[in-house]
């Protein structure tokens, strides 16, 4: 399955491939580091795969129940998210599975359900579909079918996810909006590396089940400085990422770059002032700040890389409506992906990049 | 050619390579294939087809007559244990004719019986330690009869009421009990699989342990992909634990032979590189035997294991379904009487004079009085405080969910006439 993805971390890095004309074009977004560390004390710079690296190391020394497996998670993973672990706390701690995502999450909740921590990692959140019913028939109803005498909420899934330049089909989806109608998960996206960090210890401590999708672009690309120390970052809770009068803007993941950017160039071109929300958790959203900033703005524009119909943008557009009926200036706009397959060499014109969302601004600020 | 790699090649055929292909007679460049490093060399093709499989034995130690075939494989349990044996398989049948019948009367929603599988709960819950954990699927109940789930643990949960374990939340016979360690089942077949598979390999981590797991399934179930993946996990990650296979013949109203066409479920675990032991699951001794066996084995080698209990679902597949339609009543009728579990312990029992057709007639007719009274008593607990169907999602309530628990608290008390209030605790 991971056929292409295996390819490419063998081909070295992008400036090589830039120069042999090889990548065919350059990324949609540029990263914008956190303006602050989450908590002080010595920081490193880090990319992101490093800060999850740091995440598990952390969690299997802190925890001696704690598993990591998956597919080739053994020799460091194919985004090399698990490198050294295995060395470090041995093979029956850090080891490869067969290939099969349904006895990958099932094999998860067993050791969960043992009160062990299970560090699970889908190769590719694209491959997460054969797991499906584990994780939302099982997974996410342990605890409530049980009347709470059996849960799993001792279990994290890390899968890599989203738009990567030339991943098409199966190496792009975004699929937080099909578990997101799951009760009983929890799932939250990472913009970078202090938020993958804190994102992973808070799953892997929390005691119910989570899903961590985590944008792979940013694996090499986002790089900043993260404190060394163990740290969480809460689930549930929204960040704002740039304070703002005239539109809310809400993402998550890779998203957030570009929303900062549009921020940029919407002050610029049409000297209008955005609020930057991150929503950082899917299921469950924090529903206050969102509608306290569109209360204040007037307006909110929501953008994801993952189609219109059903996305996630949905849920936000339809409670902000709900709850903020009479503080909105314009309708709620989304900005997405579009309701086909994720494309290979359209892909420029399928994802909601800075242009389209800064068009998006311009109609709602005229409205 | 790599020139970098040529060195290399030749330093492994050199040391170790060498000494294996010539332990195996093969020349200095035979291939080594990595999937298949045991395999040699034909010259000419060769199928190789499953007639050429011989079929995994059966594995008894009573005929029909109750008699033991081979004294060496009496287990020789004692009087007392062959009593609980009986009984507890009398009374899962006792209740199941009741609750099957207040299914049909209306009084509970759903009911699934045990018929003719009693001895494969009985005899393997028996051979188990009760700190071992079971993972089951649903035709399972001996199980939890032997480890000491009441009559009443099993009717409150049927009727979902307060004192459920479960609060009211799951069908009826979706049993389940902490303290008992049987997980609480759910109805998505073979799911539990490689859960069991998960579970086990966490045992097994644990200093000391002595703890193995056991998981049933239907041969039905033994199709999805759940299960193969447990069998692959667990034989590549060394789980110590058991696949117990309920081989009843039927799925709803598929037979077997439309289920699969080789040997059975035993008959895969070679493939998969297990151990595997089919036996008669009509006898509650070959039954005992086979997972005691199998327990030593599991926990001795850190290694998973097949059982297949071959049996015949007497009863209808749910109270859903009429199996009439789909299988003659011939065919039944032997199960029902010479086949039938508890009529072979019977009939060793009378054997040994350890049955007394007075007591157990008593017996029968106190099993039937409980669980009537209970029937009585659990349709009269009231259900669970309503508002309990918004606990437990996740181990704290998140924001929203609040929200919606006092949006329904509102409603309620604005509409109260139009909801069944008094059936629920307040």
């Amino acid at each position: 399955m991971n056929f292409l993805q295996k390819v490419k971390n063998v081909v070295v890095d992008s400036k090589v491939l830039s120069k042999t004309g090889l990548l065919r074009h350059s990324s949609h977004f540029v990263y914008q580091p956190d303006a602050k560390a989450p908590v002080d004390g010595p920081t490193q710079k880090m990319n992101m795969f490093q800060a999850i690296n740091q995440a598990m190391d952390i969690a299997l020394e802190q925890n001696e129940s704690a598993l990591v497996f998956g597919e080739d998670v053994a020799f460091g993973g194919v985004f090399r998210c698990s490198m050294g672990l295995q060395k470090k706390y041995g093979k029956h701690r850090v080891f490869n599975t067969p290939l099969c995502e349904q006895g990958i999450a099932g094999f998860a909740i067993g050791v969960a359900n043992t009160g062990a921590k299970a560090i699970a990692e889908m190769q590719f959140a694209d491959y997460i579909f054969p797991a499906f019913d584990q994780i939302v028939n099982e997974a996410a109803k342990y605890r409530y079918r049980s009347g709470n005498l059996y849960d799993c909420g001792s279990l994290t899934f890390r899968a890599p996810c989203g738009a990567v330049g030339h991943g098409a089909c199966y190496h792009s989806q975004s699929p937080e909006a099909y578990f997101a109608h799951t009760p009983g998960l929890k799932v939250v996206v990472p913009r970078g590396p202090n938020k993958a960090k804190g994102l992973l210890l808070a799953c892997v401590k929390d005691n119910d089940p989570c899903i961590v999708f985590e944008p792979k672009t940013l694996y090499r690309a986002a790089v900043e400085e993260v404190p060394v120390a163990p740290f969480e970052s809460p689930i549930g809770k929204a960040d704002i990422l740039r304070a703002g009068t005239d539109i809310t803007l809400v993402g998550w993941g890779t998203q957030i770059h570009v929303l900062q950017e549009v921020a940029n160039m919407a002050k610029k071109q049409l000297d209008v002032s955005c609020e930057v929300i991150d929503l950082v958790s899917i299921l469950p959203w924090d529903k206050e700040t969102i509608c306290n900033s569109v209360k204040k703005t007037g307006r909110v524009l929501i953008a994801h890389e993952a189609p219109l119909t059903n996305g996630f943008g949905a849920e936000l557009a339809a409670t902000i409506q709900e709850e903020c009926f009479l503080h909105l200036e314009s309708p709620v706009m989304r900005v997405t992906g579009w309701d086909t397959p994720f494309p290979h060499v359209f892909e420029p014109f399928y994802i909601p990049d800075k242009h389209r969302c800064l068009a998006g601004i311009r109609k709602l600020i005229d409205y | 050619m790599n020139q970098d790699l040529f060195p290399f090649l030749l330093q492994c055929l050199s040391s170790d390579a060498a000494v294996n292909n010539a332990r195996a007679g093969g020349s200095l460049l035979h291939a080594k294939f990595p999937g298949a490093l045991e395999a040699s060399f034909v010259t000419a093709p060769k199928l190789s087809l499953p007639a050429d499989i011989e079929p995994i034995p059966i594995y008894r130690v009573m005929n029909s007559e109750g008699a033991v075939e081979d004294p060496t494989q009496d287990p020789n349990l004692d009087q007392a244990t062959v009593r609980k044996m009986f009984r507890d398989m009398v009374l899962l049948n006792t209740m199941d004719k009741i609750l099957y019948e207040s299914q049909r009367q209306g009084r509970i929603s759903f009911y699934m019986t045990n018929f003719g599988e009693e001895a494969s709960h009985i005899g393997s819950a028996a051979a188990l330690s009760p700190e071992d954990w079971v993972y089951g699927q649903y035709r399972e109940a001996g199980v939890l009869v032997w480890r000491g789930f009441t009559i009443s643990d099993f009717i409150n949960q049927c009727y979902g009421n307060a004192e459920d374990q479960g609060k009211g939340r799951q069908m009826p016979v979706h049993y389940g009990s902490r303290k008992l360690n049987f997980v609480t089942i759910s109805s998505p077949l073979a799911t539990q699989i490689p859960q069991a598979a998960g579970a086990a390999y966490a045992f097994k981590l644990q200093p000391n342990n002595q703890r193995c797991v056991v998981t049933y399934f239907g041969e039905g179930a033994a199709s999805e992909g759940d299960t193969h993946a447990a069998f692959n996990f667990a034989a590549t990650l060394d789980c110590p634990v058991i696949f117990f296979c309920r081989n009843n013949g039927f799925a709803i109203s598929t037979p077997s032979k439309e289920q699969y066409r080789g040997d059975g479920i035993a008959g895969r675990a070679a493939g998969y590189g297990m151990a595997a032991l089919r036996f008669d699951g009509t006898d509650v001794f070959a039954t005992y035997n086979a997972t005691k066996l199998a327990r030593e084995y599991v926990l001795r080698e850190n290694k998973p294991i097949v059982l297949e209990a071959m049996a015949y679902r007497i009863g209808h597949h749910s109270t859903s379904d009429d199996s009439t339609a789909y299988r003659p009543a011939e065919e039944l009728e032997v199960w029902n009487t010479v086949e039938h579990p508890i009529t072979k312990l019977k009939h060793y029992m009378i054997q040994r004079g350890w049955f007394n057709e007075g007591e157990e007639n008593e017996f029968v007719k106190s099993v039937r009085k409980q669980v009537l009274s209970q029937i009585n008593q659990s349709e009269r607990i009231p259900k669970p405080d309503w508002r309990e169907m918004f606990q437990d999602v996740y181990t704290e309530m998140p924001v929203h969910l609040k929200e919606q628990l006092r949006a329904m608290e509102k409603h309620v008390e604005e509409h109260r006439d139009h909801y069944p209030l008094k059936d629920f605790k307040q």
